[in-house]
C-alpha cells in the first residue's frame, strides 16, 4: 500500500493503493461513482474517464498510472451553475440514454471526440464510439445527441 | 480491507481483488526499468490493454510490474538520417496515428486498431512484444523490413518473430525504438472479425525501390508471416491481378468459428489485392 494523489476534476484526491489497483476502483471508493464497470474487460467502454485530456478505459490503466495526473469524469462534466452541459443537455434533449449505464462512458467518449473533432459527422461518430457499448441498442439517439451537441441540425435524422 | 472503517472519501475499493498482488515500479530511466526487471518474475508493462485484462484473468502472476511509459526516451516519432522512420517503444497508437504522416500507411494502421480509448493507452513496443498472432502492427514491421532496437541489440523483424505469443526478444530486454524504412507505396487492409475488431486477416503490402514485401497477420497459426509468392509476383508486376492468379499461401491457417483455415487462406488473397489497389 502506498498514498498517491490524483487530481479529480480539479480537486486533489489521496487515497492508499495496491499496485494492482485500477484507476476506476480508485475513483469510485473515492465516492465518485459515477464512473461505471460495465465488463471490466476494457471492452464495454462505461469507464472511460480522460486522463490528461485523453479519454481512456479506467479498468485498464492501474491508479499508480495516473499518479499526479489530471483525470476528468463525469462528476466534473456539468457547468459551474450545476446545469447540464452541452453535451449531457443534448443527451437529455434526445433521448439519448435508456437505462443510462454507459452514458457517462459515452458523454465522455463524446467529450473527447468533440475536442479533436468539433463537427463530425455521422459516421465519425460511429466509429469513434467503436469501444462505448450500449446493451440497450440505444445508439441511434446517442449519434444524434452528439450531432446535436456539436451544432449541426439533426432534424432530418429519423428518431429510430 | 473490509470492517476497517475506511473512510469512503478516500479508501479504494478493494472487495472484489481479481488479479494476484505484484509490486508495482514506475521508473524514468532506461536503466532504472532494466534494474528493475532483473527481479525474479518481473515483467514489462507498457499500455497495458492486453496486459492488464490478461491479469485479470490470472493468467498471470508477476512478482513485480515495471511500468515503461514514464520514461521518456522510449516516447515520440522522429526521421533517422537514412530516411527510416524511428518511433519510440512507448509511443502511444493514437500518438502514431497523428504523427507517423512521413509513413502514411503506418498511421493509417495505427488509427485502426482497438477503440479510441484502447489506442490511447496501448503502445507499439507493447504489441510487438506481445506478438498476438491477430494484431495490426507485427504485420507492418514484417513488411516494412522494420528494425526492433532493444536496450541491448538491433533485431530485423525477419528474426524478431518467433511464433504465436513469443518473440526472440530474452527476460528484462526490452524494446527502445522500431525503425521502419519508409516505403514508395504501401497499404494496410484488415478483414475485422466482428465482435473483437482484431484482424481475422489483416494484410500489409511494402514497395520498395529493391522489391514488394507482404506480411499477413491474424491468419497463420504461426503468427505473423511473409507471403514470399506474392512478394515475387508483385516485385515484377505490381497490380492486384498478379495475385489473383496465385494459389493461397500454404501455411496452417487459424480455424476457429470466425472462419475455417480454408476462408482464412481465401481471405489472404483478397485482401493482398485490396492492399494493392490502396496502395495505388
Amino acid at each position: 500500500m502506498s498514498d498517491i494523489t490524483i487530481n479529480v476534476n480539479g480537486k486533489p484526491v489521496s487515497g492508499p493503493v495496491e499496485g494492482r489497483t485500477l484507476l476506476v476502483d480508485f475513483l469510485r471508493g473515492a465516492g465518485l461513482t459515477g464512473t461505471h464497470v460495465g465488463c471490466d474487460t476494457s471492452q464495454c467502454g462505461a469507464c472511460v474517464v480522460h486522463v490528461d485530456g485523453k479519454a481512456v478505459k479506467a479498468c485498464s490503466i492501474f491508479a499508480v498510472e495516473a499518479e499526479g495526473a489530471e483525470v476528468a469524469t463525469i462528476e466534473g462534466q456539468a457547468n459551474p451553475d450545476g446545469s447540464l452541459n452541452v453535451i449531457q443537455q443534448a443527451f437529455q434533449d434526445h433521448h439519448g440514454l435508456q437505462c443510462g449505464f454507459c452514458t457517462p462512458g459515452m458523454v465522455m467518449s463524446a467529450a473527447a471526440l468533440l475536442k479533436e473533432n468539433p463537427r463530425p459527422s455521422e459516421h465519425e461518430i460511429r466509429e469513434y464510439l467503436e469501444g462505448n457499448i450500449c446493451r440497450c441498442t440505444g445508439y441511434h439517439n446517442i449519434v444524434k445527441a452528439i450531432m446535436a451537441a456539436s451544432g449541426q441540425d439533426v432534424s432530418a435524422i429519423a428518431a429510430e | 480491507m473490509k470492517g476497517q472503517g475506511r473512510s469512503k472519501a478516500t479508501g479504494p475499493v478493494q472487495e472484489e481483488t481479481k488479479m494476484y498482488a505484484f509490486d508495482f515500479e514506475r521508473p524514468d530511466t532506461i536503466d532504472d526499468a532494466l534494474k528493475a526487471l532483473g527481479a525474479e518474475d518481473a515483467q514489462p508493462l507498457s499500455g497495458g490493454q492486453t496486459l492488464i485484462p490478461t491479469l485479470k484473468s490470472r493468467l498471470a502472476m508477476p512478482s513485480k510490474l515495471v511500468s515503461l511509459t514514464a520514461i521518456p526516451e522510449l516516447k515520440g516519432i522522429c526521421t533517422s538520417d537514412d530516411g527510416a522512420l524511428c518511433v519510440g517503444a512507448a509511443t502511444t497508437h493514437a500518438e502514431v496515428a497523428a504523427g507517423a504522416g512521413a509513413y502514411p500507411a503506418l498511421a493509417a494502421l495505427a488509427g485502426n486498431i482497438g477503440d479510441p480509448a484502447v489506442r490511447n493507452r496501448g503502445t507499439i513496443g507493447g504489441s510487438l512484444a506481445n506478438n498476438d498472432p491477430s494484431a495490426c502492427y507485427p504485420a507492418a514491421a514484417l513488411a516494412s523490413g522494420a528494425t526492433i532496437v532493444t536496450n541491448s541489440r538491433q533485431i530485423a523483424a525477419d528474426d524478431f518473430f518467433d511464433g504465436m505469443f513469443t518473440t526472440v526478444l530474452d527476460e528484462g530486454e526490452i524494446i527502445v525504438e522500431v525503425r521502419f524504412p519508409v516505403p514508395q507505396k504501401a497499404s494496410y487492409q484488415k478483414f475485422e472479425q466482428p465482435a473483437s475488431r482484431f484482424a481475422l486477416v489483416g494484410v500489409f503490402v511494402a514497395k520498395y525501390p529493391d522489391g514488394v514485401r507482404v506480411a499477413v497477420t491474424g491468419a497463420a497459426e504461426d503468427g505473423v508471416f511473409r507471403w514470399t509468392q506474392a512478394e515475387t509476383a508483385l516485385s515484377s508486376d505490381f497490380s492486384a491481378g498478379a495475385v489473383s492468379g496465385l494459389d493461397v499461401p500454404d501455411n496452417a491457417m487459424i480455424g476457429d468459428l470466425h472462419g475455417s483455415p480454408e476462408y482464412r487462406a481465401h481471405l489472404v488473397k483478397v485482401m493482398t489485392g485490396r492492399a494493392v489497389k490502396a496502395a495505388g
